[in-house]
């Protein structure tokens, strides 16, 4: 087998990940390093330019308070996150965030994010807390202002990160290899901050061609960051929420737009909109169901009880909303000229982020002033920064948090040293890409205050575990190079199984077993058993995998990750005796949300060595009324 | 596939120091074939069509084949990416074509300076980040009375 040089690397704050939690991690603390002497070195499994989930581009900057044009509260934006969450969402953390991210997006508008703006100048709104942007190059840019904060000499890209490494309960490092050149890297570190994404690919997705690749949230998320946080030992909350967006059908285009800006509504195949005729069913959800905006998953369920009543398909009503708007706009003329410049926005929104929904439009010869658009529910992700609520369990600011959520160092996780932003931060949803890039730099400016404060010594790494981990990291291409010759196909071979066949049997698993969309996002306690069952042999068999290059390789374990982020989902709905998000899951054997003893979160850890499961509920302490 | 590469425009990039599809691309797909100097989208099934390719491609030799699987034949969008601006072509699958230019930076590339030019210097044990208060607009950051 090639020979794989170890390269040894040794830093005081290794940040993880080149999204924009990432970026706004090496923005801001680079500063704080710069003053005191500290080394920060950042690893990416892609390009900066283009990693992570907005390196598309987005039409819209999701998270905006406006505190300082006076018309919104930290409060209101808190209010909002935890009900759209039902109730599961931590305030200091969401507040935290809430209060800080204006001064992000305007130094995103510094560095020279396009901002729409109005006559006036003012920004234009999407909606309450969005801003419309002109994107295309939003990654570029911000990935910009952190490389330069870095300096090139300490960022190491193409370079995929496996998993940590621990010095007894304390944080010292992490390993990984990389896909460009024959070599295994040990990064050896005082502190880490995770940024590592969500999760795509888990559960089956609706195509399963080469469509398989146009998930919503970008393939690219792998579970990673679940992986890091359970095999560090830290604890994980938010494990039941996944997250399906409704979007236009296949290609995913966005909706918020739509219904936001241009005040679209949805109907069905009968012109009936189940949003004015499901209200009552709002009823069955407490006090969840009485606010506004209902919260994602409620609208998410009213349109799937029209689905599952051969209702369908939906449609965002697309022609009439634009035709209202230019009707709108004065004589024949003007409405004239308002149409052509809807139209730009129209397609503006999708080229900016979902250049797909555009080929989709173009290639069904759709002109959305003319013609409606079927949209629906998609697959289900783990995203801590969207609706969701997936991530690790996270120390909160001390002006903010309760006694019980402060553990010195806000975005530290249950592990020393260990930071969090991003995906990979729970109960704290609807950052979005401006959020998750603020939190970046609260956790950043966190984790250098740990480094000033606490003054850890140089972490102890043994050799020997080193090496270990090595041969266990590269195992899956000598297992495929030392058997490959036993079969004239060496994509069937009863001696490994290949990465893609391993990702297949995952998302069929936790397709029928864990409510995917086969099981139109439907489970029960033996389902959840019966795929526990079937994970558990999946789990002897990735010792199995096999790998013919460094790319496979990453693949690999890419799907372990995974793995590891289906089986605690699964734990985490188990665990949970009720349904509260039914438009996200539906326990169909607890079918009612149960307020006086799930309004709880639930946390999950592993013992990295036994790897026994634990789950716990943790009371919700609320800092705001 | 999603992503392809015309043969007759790749030349790997062979006076650059890295192929810029192979350099870009976040789910590492695109991979150079050293014997013919072309490169290849190797896992098309992962592809999620954000074009990062495409727009970086000096050739303009790669585009973009909807997904077979739920994408009509004969549609196509094209970019072209400038320093401060995108031209978008799409040709509908009916022949109609719209072209729509759209601004992508205000800034020059390489001029994204990280305070953004906010001068504050605020205590490590504050609450501010380095920009604050200045970048949010405001006297101070906020916290509960």
């Amino acid at each position: 087998m090639t020979n794989y040089e170890t390269v040894t690397v040794e830093t005081d704050l290794l940040i993880l990940g080149g999204g924009m939690a990432a970026c706004g991690a090496a923005v801001e603390a680079s500063h704080w390093a710069k003053k005191h002497g500290i080394k920060i070195t950042l690893v990416d499994k892609a390009a900066m330019d283009r990693s992570g989930a907005v390196g598309m581009g987005l039409s819209a900057i999701n998270q905006y308070v406006g505190l300082h044009e006076g018309k919104n509260t930290v409060d209101d934006y808190v209010q909002y996150v935890r009900n759209d969450l039902m109730g599961i969402a931590r305030d200091d953390l969401v507040a935290n965030i809430a209060r800080h991210v204006d001064g992000t997006v305007h130094l995103f508008e510094k560095w020279g994010l396009p901002l729409w703006k109005d006559e006036k100048g003012d920004y234009v709104h999407e909606g309450r807390w969005q801003l419309m942007i002109s994107g295309e190059s939003y990654k570029p840019i911000v990935a910009e202002a952190a490389k330069t904060a870095l300096g090139k000499e300490n960022i190491y890209e193409r370079v995929f990160i496996v998993g940590p490494i621990m010095d007894g309960d304390r944080i010292a490092g992490a390993v990984g290899f990389s896909v460009r050149e024959n070599k295994f890297y040990v990064f050896k570190a005082k502190a880490i901050l995770l940024t590592l994404g969500g999760a795509v690919h888990v559960f089956k997705p609706r195509s399963m061609g080469e469509g398989m690749g146009r998930a919503w949230y970008p393939p690219w998320n792998a579970g990673s960051s679940t992986y890091f946080t359970l095999k560090a030992g830290a604890e994980l909350t938010g494990q039941e929420i996944r997250f399906v967006p409704v979007r236009f059908k296949d290609a995913y285009g966005p909706v918020g737009a739509w219904f936001l800006l241009f005040k679209s509504r949805a109907t069905n195949a009968f012109g009936g909109e189940y949003m004015v005729e499901r209200k009552p069913e709002l009823e069955k959800w407490g006090a969840y169901g009485k606010v506004k905006p209902i919260p994602a998953n409620l609208r998410n369920y009213l349109g799937m009880l029209d689905e599952n009543e051969g209702k369908g398909p939906i449609y965002m009503r697309t022609e009439e909303a634009i035709q209202k708007i230019a009707t709108a706009a004065g004589d024949e003329k003007a409405a004239k000229k308002k149409l052509k410049e809807l139209e730009a926005e129209a397609w503006e929104d999708f080229l900016d982020m979902t250049i797909s929904q555009a080929l989709l439009w173009a290639s069904n010869n759709v002109e959305p002033e003319k013609t409606s658009s079927e949209i629906g529910p998609t697959e289900p992700y783990f995203i801590g920064s969207h609706s969701g609520g997936s991530g690790a369990w996270v120390s909160g600011p001390k002006d903010l948090a309760p006694p019980e959520y402060f553990w010195g160092y806000e975005n530290m996780s249950t592990v020393k040293g260990l930071f969090m932003a991003g995906d990979a931060s729970g109960a704290n949803p609807h950052k979005f890409s401006s959020g998750s890039c603020t939190e970046g730099r609260l956790a950043g400016k966190s984790a250098i205050r740990f480094l000033l404060n606490e003054k850890p010594a140089a972490p102890k790494v043994d050799g020997a575990d080193i090496e270990k981990m090595k041969e266990t990291i590269f195992q899956p291409l000598k297992l495929y190079e030392e058997t490959k010759g036993k079969t004239t196909d060496p994509s069937v071979n009863p001696n490994y199984i290949v990465p893609k066949m391993f990702m297949l049997r995952l998302q069929k698993i936790m397709d029928e077993y864990a409510g995917g969309v086969s099981m139109r996002f439907t489970t029960t306690e033996p389902l959840l058993k019966r795929g526990l069952e079937l994970l558990a042999l999946l789990k002897e068999d990735q010792a199995k995998l096999g790998a013919k290059n460094v790319h496979e390789l990453m693949r690999a374990w890419e799907n372990t990750h995974r793995m590891y982020q289906a089986e605690a989902h699964v734990r985490a709905i188990l665990f949970r005796q009720e349904t509260r998000w039914p438009g996200y899951y539906f326990r169909a054997d607890k079918p009612t949300m149960d307020e006086a003893n799930w309004k709880v979160f639930v946390n999950v850890k592993i013992d990295p060595k036994t790897e026994q499961w634990e789950l716990k509920k943790i009371p919700i302490k609320s800092t705001f009324a | 596939m999603p992503s392809f590469v015309n043969p007759e425009k790749c030349d790997g990039c062979k006076a650059l120091d890295k192929t810029a599809c192979m350099y870009i691309c976040p789910n590492d797909l695109m991979v150079l074939n050293k014997d013919t100097m072309k490169a290849t989208n190797q896992e098309p099934e992962m592809c999620w069509e954000c074009y990062s390719c495409v727009k970086i491609c000096p050739q303009q030799a790669i585009d973009v084949r909807g997904y077979a699987d739920f994408v009509p034949m004969g549609g196509s969008v094209v970019p072209l990416r400038s320093s401060d601006s995108i031209m978008w072509t799409i040709k509908f699958r009916n022949g109609m074509v719209k072209r729509f230019k759209f601004p992508v930076r205000t800034t020059p590339e390489g001029k994204a300076e990280p305070a953004g030019g906010f001068v504050a210097d605020p205590e490590l044990e504050s609450l501010a980040l380095f920009t604050e208060p200045q970048s949010l607009r405001l006297p101070k950051v906020w916290t509960k009375s």
